[in-house]
């Protein structure tokens, strides 16, 4: 029963948060509400008893990506009355949307079409049971290609945020190391032989 | 206990609210960009579930692949984010209209 309870309580905060997203008026706590929206699913997601995951959530998610939106947000010189200029023009149109979404989702899983059995608790996990040697198992042996791709894929992230922000600005003293590194010994001392000039 | 469907009904919810998001936040960039870390968390609720109700780990070994690609595509999102508004001071989705013909 407990489990349950907590559920309620995580999902209530969870979608409260998500309409804070959505509706918050500075981008800054659009961003907060999102760590908070974050934070109640590693909750749920330990309550299902996928531990790693939920932990994976909260430091990726909320200590890195989360991070970086906040620095954005905060980097950037946002007009914020023009970006929120007709900010209820659409808004039918997305609830409509949003209506549809739910009534779609809601004939799959209550329509009894696909045999799913909705109705019924997970199997309980034994006491030995370890999520994190379980998916360790699983991402090192079977998935292991794809575990690789995906360690490029993050890398080719790292290159394309680093190339697409960099910016080289005219006329600043800064250090180019690599002629530092390459500078040789006859490049940067030269002796000049001048004739002696009598005292007078 | 917490039952599939509570769970199903928790991700569509989640789901439908960031959609909407997208509708009212048409205009900002980076909060198009929140709605859809929402709508990835939603899939993610969805393969846990799925995973742990049908006793198969698959699904979260899923839900690590969407988190990986979900970074990326946060600090690549962002980052082009950054110099949209430091070329055009504006990040107005109605108006990044350069390429248009």
């Amino acid at each position: 029963m407990l489990p349950l309870i907590l559920f309620y309580c995580f999902a209530a905060v969870l979608l409260g948060a998500a309409l804070g997203v959505i509706t918050a008026r500075n981008p800054v706590y659009c961003a907060l509400w999102l760590v908070l929206c974050f934070v109640t699913s590693a909750a749920i997601w330990l309550l299902l008893e996928a531990e790693f995951l939920a932990l994976v959530l909260v430091l990726v998610y909320v200590g890195a990506v989360m991070v970086l939106f906040l620095f954005v947000v905060m980097m950037l010189d946002l007009n914020l009355e023009q970006l929120r200029a007709g900010f209820t023009r659409y808004a039918w149109l997305g609830w409509l949307v949003a209506a549809v979404v739910v009534l779609e989702i809601v004939g799959v899983v209550f329509g009894r079409r696909f045999g799913l059995d909705t109705a019924r608790a997970a199997a309980p996990l034994p006491a030995s049971y370890s999520n994190t040697t379980a998916l360790g198992t699983l991402l090192y042996t079977r998935y292991f290609y794809p575990f690789e791709i995906a360690a490029m894929l993050l890398l080719v992230a790292i290159v394309a945020a680093i190339a697409l922000t960099l910016r080289h600005r005219q006329g600043l003293k800064v250090q180019d190391v690599a002629r530092q590194v390459a500078v040789r010994a006859g490049e940067r001392v030269h002796l000049v032989k001048m004739p002696a000039e009598p005292r007078k | 206990m917490i039952t599939l469907a509570h769970l199903l009904t928790l991700s569509a919810a989640l789901f439908a609210l960031a959609v909407a998001g997208i509708f009212l936040n048409r205009k900002n960039v980076l909060l198009l960009l929140m709605c859809i870390e929402l709508l990835l968390l939603a899939a993610n609720f969805n393969f846990i579930a799925f995973s742990r109700y049908l006793g198969q780990l698959d699904g979260q070994v899923f839900v690590f692949f969407v988190l990986t690609v979900a970074a990326a595509e946060a600090a690549i999102g962002l980052a082009i984010v950054v110099v949209l508004s430091r070329e055009r001071h504006t990040i107005d989705v109605e108006q990044l209209n350069r390429l248009e013909g």
